[in-house]
């Protein structure tokens, strides 16, 4: 177990350095800093001046350690606008995408799975292809898109929810702000999760379908089949156990690109959250903020999928963890 | 009263645009205890039989008529829970590939529990001690802890013989095993074929047992019947048909026995293949690979003539008889 955790541990930095590399390479693309730290009566000279201290002359490499170390101390650099260090204000708006991400995570947790396999079980009702339109429907449609059509219709229209911010939140463990204690926060953030999920729910229930159907040609269903057993346990235990194996490890994958779908989302519902705050950073030519946003949204995804692979060593008895790297 | 009766049983395929027939109107018996062996090449309808017989093939392919009395009741008209009590129960399957049987996510002991309580009011301790006591059975050493592995930490023979464990695990009077041994290394293959003959007569098991495998059928069965393009086409005591075969394409399986031929000579073997079940000629599937086709077999499908024991559908099985006579006479 130890040696497996170990041997992933490596690989996430292997990871991480790349990302870091990439978005450092952006950040001396995206435009001249200098033109952002001063305005336009600075002679050439002081400019050159400015520069040699910044370090912006060193080479690329020296550049890069300097900016590797100080990320390495939890410094990615300071942010133009806010005038506060990128990290902090990345940190402020992380805990509303994280709740936006577990809403839309729950959402398709709690409906992908059995809707997933009632398709799978009775493909030919009535109830199943009008799933399975639907969820072409909603693959087919642009977050944005939906997200504008549900405030039309739940906010405009019915005026059942509404179509801004993250209402009322309540203060936990000092700075993290929660949705979830409030009704006002759980009415504020039903439809940003659900707009979020629109895409990645019928991915899901589309997956669980055919890994379901494919699992129930098996030749061990048959075989449970032909021992008796109830169909109830044939499908929830014997077939879905097997057809989630594949589904976790997309499904980590998943949820780290739905912290980048975020972006979409936020702006459309202006939840403040750190995908907001990326397309504010990308108008203001907030380079470090950008660069500092790519990171993190990088970490986020090394560190899910780490511990999606240890999970799934954990449900799937053919990878032995602790025998594992060793 | 046999246990198993099999009348006039027709499965068919819905496809597309038409059905396919794929079992047409084969019977057959087999009493308590006996050992039943159907052979034929790939494609004759051997396992649909005995997935029929379970009344568990898998759409598209459907029961269309005939009876499967079994214990004196019709499996065809069983319900679903009828047929739940039945499968596992009084009536067993062995699958073909022992490393495919068994569900990877599940413990060897989740998986013979589950069937013994699915079938018997039991605690999960007392299922428990009757699965340790048919691994035992079965020889599995140290059958302990072997309940608490999954099934890819053991070996395919080992497998195979767990899947015969959770077969006779409820003590039922019919086993159906298919093609047991294929999938297995040749020398493990005559240890499970063993296993399986000695359970069977020890326990009083009717067995039947599906394969291609001539030698294995002389060795295992009583009685044995032969299968063509979804018929049946020669049946009767397995040491009549292998001994003395009365329908050509018997006499041709048993000719491509690699113990038919000399060392160094190419192995006889059947012209053409099997027809397919979309394209199947008219008279006797058989005729256009048989070398003793005539108009006849061309035209009409032959009935069953009996000949002592032995039913045989061919249209020219007297004439062949008359030769053989004739060459022996000359020899």
């Amino acid at each position: 177990m130890f040696a497996y955790l170990v041997k992933r541990v490596f690989q996430a930095i292997a990871v991480m350095f790349v990302i870091s590399l990439i978005g450092f390479a952006i950040q001396g693309n995206l435009g001249d800093p200098l033109r952002e730290l001063v305005g336009q009566s600075v002679s050439e000279e002081t400019r050159q001046q400015l520069r040699d201290e910044l370090g912006l002359n060193d080479s690329f490499m020296t550049q890069y350690l300097r900016f590797a170390g100080n990320a390495l101390q939890g410094d990615l650099g300071t942010s133009y606008f806010f005038k506060e260090p990128a990290l902090d204000v990345i940190l402020k708006k992380l805990p509303a995408t994280l709740e936006l991400v577990m809403g839309a995570t729950l959402i398709i947790v709690g409906l992908s799975v059995p809707l997933g396999v009632y398709t799978a079980i009775k493909p030919d009702t009535i109830l199943s292809r009008l799933i399975m339109g639907l969820s072409i429907v909603g693959i087919s449609i642009p977050v944005f898109l939906t997200a504008i059509m549900m405030i039309f219709v739940f906010s405009v229209h019915y005026g059942w929810f509404p179509s801004f911010g993250r209402g009322d939140v309540v203060h936990v463990w000092g700075y993290w702000e929660t949705n979830f204690l409030t009704a006002d926060g759980w009415m504020h953030i039903i439809l940003p999760s659900f707009a979020l999920a629109s895409i990645m729910l019928p991915l899901f229930i589309r997956l669980i379908r055919s890994e379901m159907m494919e699992v129930l040609q098996s030749e061990y269903v048959k075989f449970a089949k032909a021992k008796g057993i109830n169909p109830r346990r044939i499908y929830f235990l014997h077939a879905l156990k097997n057809t989630l194996l594949p589904v976790i490890t997309v499904g980590g994958v998943q949820i780290g690109t739905m912290v980048a779908y975020t972006i979409l989302t936020e702006t459309v519902f202006q939840w403040p959250g750190m995908g907001f705050m990326f397309l504010e950073a990308v108008n203001r030519v907030d380079t470090p903020l950008i660069v500092a946003y790519l990171i993190v949204v990088g970490f986020i995804f090394v560190v899910t999928n780490t511990i999606v692979d240890l999970i799934y060593g954990l449900v799937n008895p053919t990878v032995n963890i602790a025998r594992m790297g060793a | 009263m046999s246990l198993l009766s099999v009348r006039d049983l027709t499965v068919k395929f819905a496809m597309r645009e038409n059905t396919v027939t794929a079992l047409n109107g084969i019977s057959f018996d087999v009493a308590k205890g006996e050992r039943l062996g159907i052979v034929g090449e790939s494609g004759a309808g051997k396992s649909i039989t005995g997935f029929a017989l379970m009344n568990l093939l898998s759409r598209p392919g459907f029961i269309d008529s005939g009876q499967i009395m079994f214990e004196g009741e019709d499996v065809v008209g069983m319900n679903d829970k009828q047929l739940r009590g039945m499968r596992g129960n009084r009536m067993a399957m062995i699958f073909q590939d022992p490393m495919v049987t068994l569900n990877p996510v599940l413990t060897i002991g989740q998986q013979m529990i589950e069937t013994l309580m699915a079938h018997r009011k039991l605690s999960r301790e007392e299922a428990r001690q009757i699965a340790i006591v048919k691994l035992r059975e079965v020889y599995i050493p140290s059958p302990e802890d072997r309940l608490d592995q999954y099934p890819h930490e053991l070996s395919g023979g080992m497998r195979q013989r767990i899947i015969i464990a959770i077969a006779l695990l409820l003590d039922p009077q019919l086993i159906i095993a298919d093609e047991p041994t294929t999938a297995l290394d040749v020398t493990i293959q005559a240890d499970i074929m063993e296993l399986l003959l000695e359970l069977c007569q020890s326990n009083q098991v009717g067995l039947i047992l599906i394969t291609h495998d001539l030698g294995v059928v002389s060795q295992m069965t009583e009685r044995t019947l032969v299968m063509y393009a979804g018929r049946i086409i020669e049946s009767g005591r397995t040491r009549e048909i292998i001994n003395d075969p009365q329908h050509p394409y018997t006499q041709g399986l048993i000719n491509a026995l690699p113990q038919q031929t000399l060392p160094g000579q190419r192995l006889k073997q059947i012209p053409g293949n099997m027809p397919s079940l979309t394209n199947i000629p008219p008279g006797c599937p058989f005729n256009p690979r048989c070398e003793y086709a005539t108009d006849l077999c061309r035209s009409r499908i032959p009935e069953i003539s009996h000949f002592g024991e032995v039913e045989v559908a061919c249209h020219e099985v007297q004439r062949l008889q008359s030769n053989d006579a004739r060459q022996e006479a000359k020899a």
